[in-house]
C-alpha cells in the first residue's frame, strides 16, 4: 500500500515540474532560494499563480531574471524589491504594509474584534426573566402535579 | 414589547457585506494592475534598432518632447487590433510614437511592419524582455505617454482603441505638451 502511494506521489510531483525550465545552481541553498522566490512571487499576467507555477511568458522571463539576480549575488529581499519596484504589491503574495493594502493587513484583526464584541454583549446578556404571580403559580403547580412528571 | 438593538446587528453586518461586495465587484478588469511607475523616469536601456541593426537605441533618443513608446509583439493578436489607430496617430499627429518590439524574433517583426505598415519612429528590440520587464509589462500591448523629460506620466494596458485614444490618451498627451509649452 505504501508503495503504491509512494508511486502515486512520485508521479504527481513529477507532473508538477514538467513543465518548469530547470536553471542550473552551482549550490543546493541557490536553488533553494530560487524555490523559494518563484514560489513567493505571484505572476502578474494570471490573477492566482505564482512564477513558479505558471507558463505565462512573462513568468518565464521574470524566473530567468530571478536565476540571474541569485547567480549575480543579489539578496532575496534586494530580488523582492526589484520586483516590487516594476509591478508593485500584485506581486508579492505577502504585501508590504501600505496605505493600500492596510485593510488586508487590519481586515482580520477588526473581524476578530468586532467578532469579539459581539460575542462579548452576547455572553454578558441576561435571559429574560418573566414575573408570574401567585395565581399563576398555583396553576403551574396543579398542572406539573396532573402531569406525572 | 421594547426593541432589542440587538436585532440591528445582522443589519449592520450585512450593510458591511454589500459595501465590500460592491467594491469588489465593481465592473472593473481584475487583470488590470495599478502600475507603479506612473511619474516615474523611463528606465535607462542599450537595445538595438530592429530595422537599423547595428545602431543601439538609449534613453536619450526618446526624450525631448512628449511622446508615446508602445510595447509590441508579432505574437500579440490585439496589437494587430490597435494598428490601424497606430498608423492613423502617426500620420495624423506629429507625437513621436515609438515601438517596443517585445519578445519576438527580428525576421517576423520586420515582416510584420512590411506587411502592416510602420507606425514607428523606430523600434528597440527586447528580445529578452529586459526593458518590459523593467517598465513593469506583463503583456501586450501596453502603450506609455513620456512628458519631455521622458517620465512616463501615463500607461494604458491593451489595444489603443479610437475611443481609447479619443477619450484617454489625446486629452493627457494634450495636457502634457500644454504644460511643457508654458
Amino acid at each position: 500500500m505504501v508503495r503504491i502511494l509512494w508511486v502515486i506521489l512520485f508521479a504527481i510531483s513529477f507532473n508538477c515540474f514538467a513543465a518548469i525550465d530547470a536553471y542550473p545552481f552551482p549550490d543546493e541553498q541557490l536553488q533553494q532560494r530560487y524555490d523559494g522566490l518563484i514560489a513567493e512571487l505571484r505572476c502578474p499576467q494570471c490573477l492566482n499563480t505564482n512564477l513558479a507555477g505558471s507558463d505565462a511568458m512573462i513568468a518565464q522571463d521574470l524566473r530567468r531574471e530571478v536565476h540571474r539576480m541569485l547567480l549575480d549575488g543579489h539578496t532575496d529581499d534586494e530580488i523582492l524589491a526589484f520586483m516590487y519596484e516594476r509591478y508593485g504589491d500584485f506581486i508579492l503574495y505577502r504585501p508590504r504594509l501600505g496605505a493600500g493594502t492596510l485593510v488586508l493587513w487590519l481586515g482580520p484583526l477588526l473581524l476578530l474584534m468586532f467578532a469579539g464584541f459581539v460575542w462579548f454583549r452576547l455572553a454578558r446578556a441576561k435571559p429574560e426573566v418573566l414575573e408570574i404571580n401567585t395565581e399563576e403559580q398555583a396553576r403551574l403547580d396543579d398542572l406539573l402535579r396532573d402531569s406525572d412528571l | 414589547m421594547t426593541f432589542n438593538k440587538s436585532l440591528l446587528i445582522p443589519l449592520g453586518v450585512f450593510g458591511l457585506l454589500v459595501v465590500f461586495l460592491a467594491l469588489g465587484f465593481r465592473l472593473q478588469d481584475p487583470h488590470l494592475l495599478p502600475s507603479v511607475l506612473i511619474d516615474k523616469p523611463f528606465p535607462e536601456f542599450e537595445l538595438q534598432d530592429l530595422r537599423q541593426p547595428d545602431q543601439l537605441r538609449t534613453l536619450a533618443d526618446l526624450s525631448g518632447e512628449v511622446s508615446l513608446v508602445n510595447v509590441w509583439a508579432t505574437w500579440c493578436p490585439n496589437c494587430l487590433i490597435e494598428h490601424p489607430e497606430l498608423l492613423r496617430i502617426s500620420r495624423e499627429t506629429d507625437l513621436p510614437l515609438y515601438g517596443v518590439n517585445y519578445n519576438d524574433d527580428n525576421g517576423k517583426a520586420l515582416g510584420w511592419l512590411a506587411r502592416h505598415e510602420n507606425p514607428y519612429e523606430f523600434s528597440i528590440v527586447d528580445d529578452k524582455g529586459t526593458l518590459a520587464i523593467d517598465l513593469g509589462v506583463y503583456g501586450a500591448p501596453e502603450t506609455f505617454v513620456l512628458d519631455a523629460s521622458g517620465v512616463i506620466r501615463f500607461r494604458h494596458v491593451g489595444p489603443v482603441t479610437p475611443e481609447v485614444w479619443r477619450e484617454t490618451l489625446l486629452p493627457v498627451v494634450e495636457h502634457l505638451q500644454g504644460m511643457s509649452d508654458g
